[in-house]
């Protein structure tokens, strides 16, 4: 369809812009920065801060510019002193329910009204407060996520977050008026309600109204117990996306400089989740290897289309609301809690460590992996397997609270044993790499050969589309596969859960015929996590992403059987893939839970 | 010189409608509208968007289901004459909204009634259901239904009003795009208040020069008041457009005015010495019909935090301005009357509330200004001390 143009004027430069752009867009392309809280680029207008009012000629009142379209023959102000003056009096009365107490708050320094009130010198703002008492009690009930009720500014980017990018809707508004706030169902407490703990609502909460739960002090104390044995794993995304925490472009690849940092905040070793996603790819690619012999060969009733199980927000989701689905998930659990158990059994032998003495710290981009930590079905090693998850962020700020020049750091290696890893492993981090990383493997068990895409790189199987499906041929098998030979086998792939929820309900209709699905509970996958750095947009993402996908091809080994500790580790403690160790340390099952 | 206020019987007296319908469904769409927008007729709930203006907008755009919405969500404190309508001239208001649909081109009409007259409900059934039987006797096709509020005042803004249809949280929309061209369903719609269906009627019954002759040039034709207070007549009255308040004061006043609300709680306040110059309608000061009259034993204090305490509650609460600054002119006038202000602060709040008129996202928080300025402007010593 062709755009008509529109003519504006805006502080009288005048410009030409498609039809149905916003006017906060064309002043834009004209280097004029209108100022917003609610307006974000994942989330659909909501036109409510009015931070962003303008002034348009022979207009009796201020339009928001995120809500207007522009129109022909439009002159608009976005800073006279008309517009000065609402806008200072909104940031005012906002900062009049805010619980300002910006120095000992947590987003203090990265909170968008903190920015604001500073862009317009609030001072000594005139207006009464308006806190009230009972929202000065945080809701501390869950593991991944407090939200403080006094901080809310009522921007309902929460909302809309849990509602149209990821299907939940565990935040809502709810009452009106003075009483007017983002609440749960029923006010009940965040651990008791619908919440998948994925943490997109932190990612974009202008303010710290909602914050993941934070370690950081915990993991310190640990530390620096002379007791204990503190072993650190890293998740894939976080090496794409930590530099950012450090002023560094989104995407760019510091995997050597988290590793110097890590060891010089004193962690005793530095490991890689990494390993065990090429792990999950072992157990993960055999169990469907396994459940489409059932299938076809032994015409058993099994569950298909498997689904991946490695992000733990895309799990409670499934629990909530697909409980009839649970044993369509693969059983494996994700490559944090396979870290775990490992590295309190087969690791703490190799490097003659009681097991009690240890602790596991996880860095991952993740909230909802504090969740998963927590599960009672995680103790795998008959220890608690993973003891604290810390976020990109809080590793971040970790790195600043020691005084380490991140930047300027040398690159290093991670320690060996449970700490070698492989491409596919890195592109767990990015929507499409679970798949991509098994197709990788299985096709090559399958047939011996290497699947049929230019340098290993499955391109139909990337990008940013919410949800990606693709058929791979299978051709020429060894004879132990004979059955395989000729089949198509179908995978889809989605992230953010409302694209898993179409994938979901097309697989209760029947009328998708998937064999395989995978699903990563935040939108881009985990790149663009809970707990990654902030802001995020599309644009932020696919550079984590390009960032993931160059870090793969430098890699010479890139995938998962090649990995010569996964091959030890079977030939020397597992066996086989889903053999009896690895059902107790490596699987998992899940819990069906009610959707209020 | 002083000419009485003239009261009309345009609204209440019955009509043959279903002979108005059959001879207006003989004219064409066009030439209604014309009518309508001839007349001057404009939106009697309030905000007086011309009412043939909207119907020619809504008909104008292409789609394959329109709608006709009857405003019934009568929340402005002392209004009451929607009630009165809905309860004695019913039929008229059911054959207006098929005028409209049929103007429009929708073959489904909503009533949305507000909470507080679910007791209608059972005669009001009876009615539409006799009505969509004639309807269909006549080949025409329109069905009317009903719907209940929920008791929210910010529902009566036309766009929150159809969120509240639609099953959602009762939030005005941002605007564009407008109700006549994305409204209930995001399909074409003419959201129009009781009154305003009923003299659309008799316009088109009685042609518009009948109803153009009356009242002003900005306000034509008369208006249903709900008259409420220090008067030993309230009640509901149709009177012709054009009076002057002291005109009003002398016919419904207890001789002791001191003030009148005109148009309720987001209205003006008019203290006695203006009354003279005060015109009642669009070129003066415009009402959905609420009339209330104080005399000198009233506290303008307290009918100040009366109003503020209602809009502190009944605002949707999703916009900065609205949903802080009711809370800021409350609280500030409660801080100021005790002292832990200054006078002074007063003109803060008046600032404030100038910003809350050009940037609230409604009609509601747009409209705060007016009683809390033309309380605060006529009767500052009454507020302060």
């Amino acid at each position: 369809m062709s755009k008509y143009k529109v003519n504006l004027k805006i502080n009288n430069i005048p410009v030409s812009v498609d039809e149905g752009t916003s006017i906060l867009e064309a002043a834009r392309t004209l280097n004029f920065t209108i100022p917003t809280l609610c307006h974000h680029d994942d989330l659909c207008v909501a036109g409510n801060c009015r931070v962003c009012v303008v002034e348009q000629k022979g207009n009796r009142v201020l339009p928001a510019a995120c809500a207007t379209p522009v129109s022909e023959g439009m002159e608009i102000m976005t800073n006279s002193l008309k517009v000065r003056q609402a806008r200072k009096h909104v940031v005012e009365l906002l900062l009049s329910e805010h619980n300002a107490d910006c120095t000992k708050c947590f987003k203090n320094g990265s909170c968008e009204l903190q920015d604001m009130s500073n862009d317009y010198r609030i001072g000594d703002h005139v207006f009464l407060d308006l806190v009230k008492d009972r929202e000065r009690v945080k809701d501390i009930s869950s593991p991944s996520i407090e939200k403080d009720d006094s901080k809310c500014i009522r921007c309902q980017r929460c909302v809309r977050t849990c509602a149209d990018l990821q299907a939940v809707s565990a935040l809502a508004v709810t009452h009106k008026g003075n009483e007017m706030k983002i609440s749960t169902f029923l006010d009940k407490p965040m651990n008791d309600v619908v919440c998948t703990n994925c943490g997109q609502c932190i990612n974009r909460c202008p303010t710290a109204a909602l914050t993941e739960r934070n370690y950081i002090d915990e993991v310190f104390d640990a530390i620096y117990d002379p007791k204990k044995f503190v072993v650190v794993q890293t998740a894939p995304a976080t090496r794409v996306a930590i530099g950012e925490e450090f002023g560094m472009k989104p995407g760019t690849r510091v995997t050597g400089k988290m590793v110097t940092a890590l060891r010089r905040l004193g962690f005793d070793k530095v490991l890689d989740t990494d390993f065990t996603a090429d792990l999950t790819i072992m157990e993960e690619g055999t169990e469907l290897l396994t459940r489409l012999k059932e299938a076809l060969v032994e015409g058993k009733e099994v569950a298909l289309p498997m689904l991946t199980s490695c992000s733990p927000g895309w799990i409670k989701f499934q629990e909530h609301l697909y409980p009839e689905f649970l044993d369509n998930l693969s059983t494996c659990k994700s490559p944090q809690q396979m870290f775990g158990p490992l590295a309190k059994t087969y690791y703490a032998e190799k490097v003659n460590k009681n097991p009690a003495d240890m602790v596991v710290v996880s860095i991952m981009p993740c909230t909802a992996k504090k969740f998963e930590a927590e599960r009672p079905e995680m103790r795998g090693s008959g220890y608690k397997d993973v003891d604290y998850v810390l976020t990109t962020r809080e590793l971040g700020m970790m790195i600043h609270q020691a005084g380490i020049d991140f930047q300027k750091l040398e690159d290093e290696r991670y320690d060996n044993i449970l700490g070698e890893s492989t491409g596919a492993a890195v592109i767990f981090g990015t929507t499409g790499g679970v798949m991509e990383a098994a197709l990788r493997t299985a096709y090559e068990i399958v047939t011996g050969k290497e699947v049929p895409f230019t340098n290993l790189n499955i391109k139909p199987v990337r990008g940013m589309e919410g949800i990606k499906e693709a058929s791979v041929k299978i051709k020429d098998v060894k004879p132990e596969w004979s059955f395989l030979e000729g089949v198509e086998l179908n995978v889809a792939i989605a992230h953010g859960l409302a694209n898993a929820k179409v994938v979901m309900d097309k697989i209760k209709d029947g009328s998708a015929n998937y064999h395989f699905v995978e699903v990563m509970g935040c939108p881009s996958g985990c790149i663009g996590g809970g707990g990654q750095p902030m802001p995020t947009n599309m644009e932020i993402r696919k550079q984590r992403a390009a960032g993931i996908y160059e870090e793969d091809e430098g890699l010479t080994i890139r995938k998962s059987h090649e990995n010569p500790e996964v091959q030890e580790i079977y030939q020397s403690f597992l066996h086989e893939p889903l053999g009896h160790r690895s059902h107790d340390l490596l699987h998992t099952h899940y819990v069906p839970r009610k959707r209020h | 010189m002083e000419k009485k206020i003239k009261k009309v019987d345009l609204i209440f007296g019955k009509v043959d409608y279903l002979d108005i319908l059959d001879k207006s469904l003989q004219r064409s769409r066009d030439e209604i509208i014309l009518d309508v927008i001839d007349s001057g007729l404009r939106g009697r709930g309030g905000a007086g968007f011309p009412t043939g203006l909207k119907w020619k907008f809504a008909k104008n755009e292409e789609a394959d289901q329109k709608y006709v919405i009857c405003n019934a969500d009568e929340g402005e404190p002392g209004t009451f004459k929607d009630r009165e309508i809905l309860t004695e001239a019913p039929e008229k208001v059911l054959a207006g909204m098929a005028l409209c649909g049929y103007c429009i081109g929708a073959t489904e009409g909503y009533i949305y009634l507000r909470m507080e007259y679910n007791f209608l409900l059972p005669q009001l059934h009876e009615q539409i259901d006799a009505f969509n039987k004639q309807m269909k006797e006549r080949n025409f096709e329109f069905t009317i239904f009903i719907r209940s509020g929920s008791g929210a005042y910010v529902c009566g803004e036309e766009t929150a009003l159809m969120e509240s249809m639609e099953g959602k949280r009762g939030e005005p929309r941002n605007k564009p795009p407008f109700p006549t061209s994305q409204g209930y369903l995001g399909k074409p719609t003419s959201v129009n208040n009781v009154e305003t269906l009923v003299f659309a009627l008799m316009i088109a019954k009685e042609g518009p020069t009948k109803f153009k002759e009356m009242g002003t040039f900005d306000s034509r034709g008369s208006k249903v008041f709900s008259v409420s207070g220090d008067t030993p007549t309230p009640g509901i009255y149709e009177l012709e457009l054009g009076m002057t308040l002291e005109q009003f004061v002398e016919e419904f006043g207890d001789g002791d005015t001191k003030a009148v609300q005109v148009g309720g709680a987001s209205g003006f306040c008019v203290a006695r010495k203006h009354f003279k110059e005060t015109l009642i309608g669009f070129e003066g000061i415009p009402t959905g019909g609420s009339m209330m009259i104080f005399n000198s034993t009233r506290s303008m204090y307290n009918i100040l935090h009366d109003y503020l305490e209602f809009m502190e509650e009944e605002s949707c609460g999703q916009c900065t301005p609205c949903r802080v600054g009711c809370q800021q002119l409350l609280k500030g006038i409660e801080a100021v009357k005790k002292g832990n202000k200054q006078p002074s602060y007063l003109e803060e709040l008046q600032k404030l509330s100038d910003t809350m008129r050009i940037a609230s996202k409604c009609g509601l928080g747009q409209s705060v200004p007016n009683p809390f300025n033309s309380i605060i402007n006529n009767f500052r010593e009454e507020i302060i001390y």
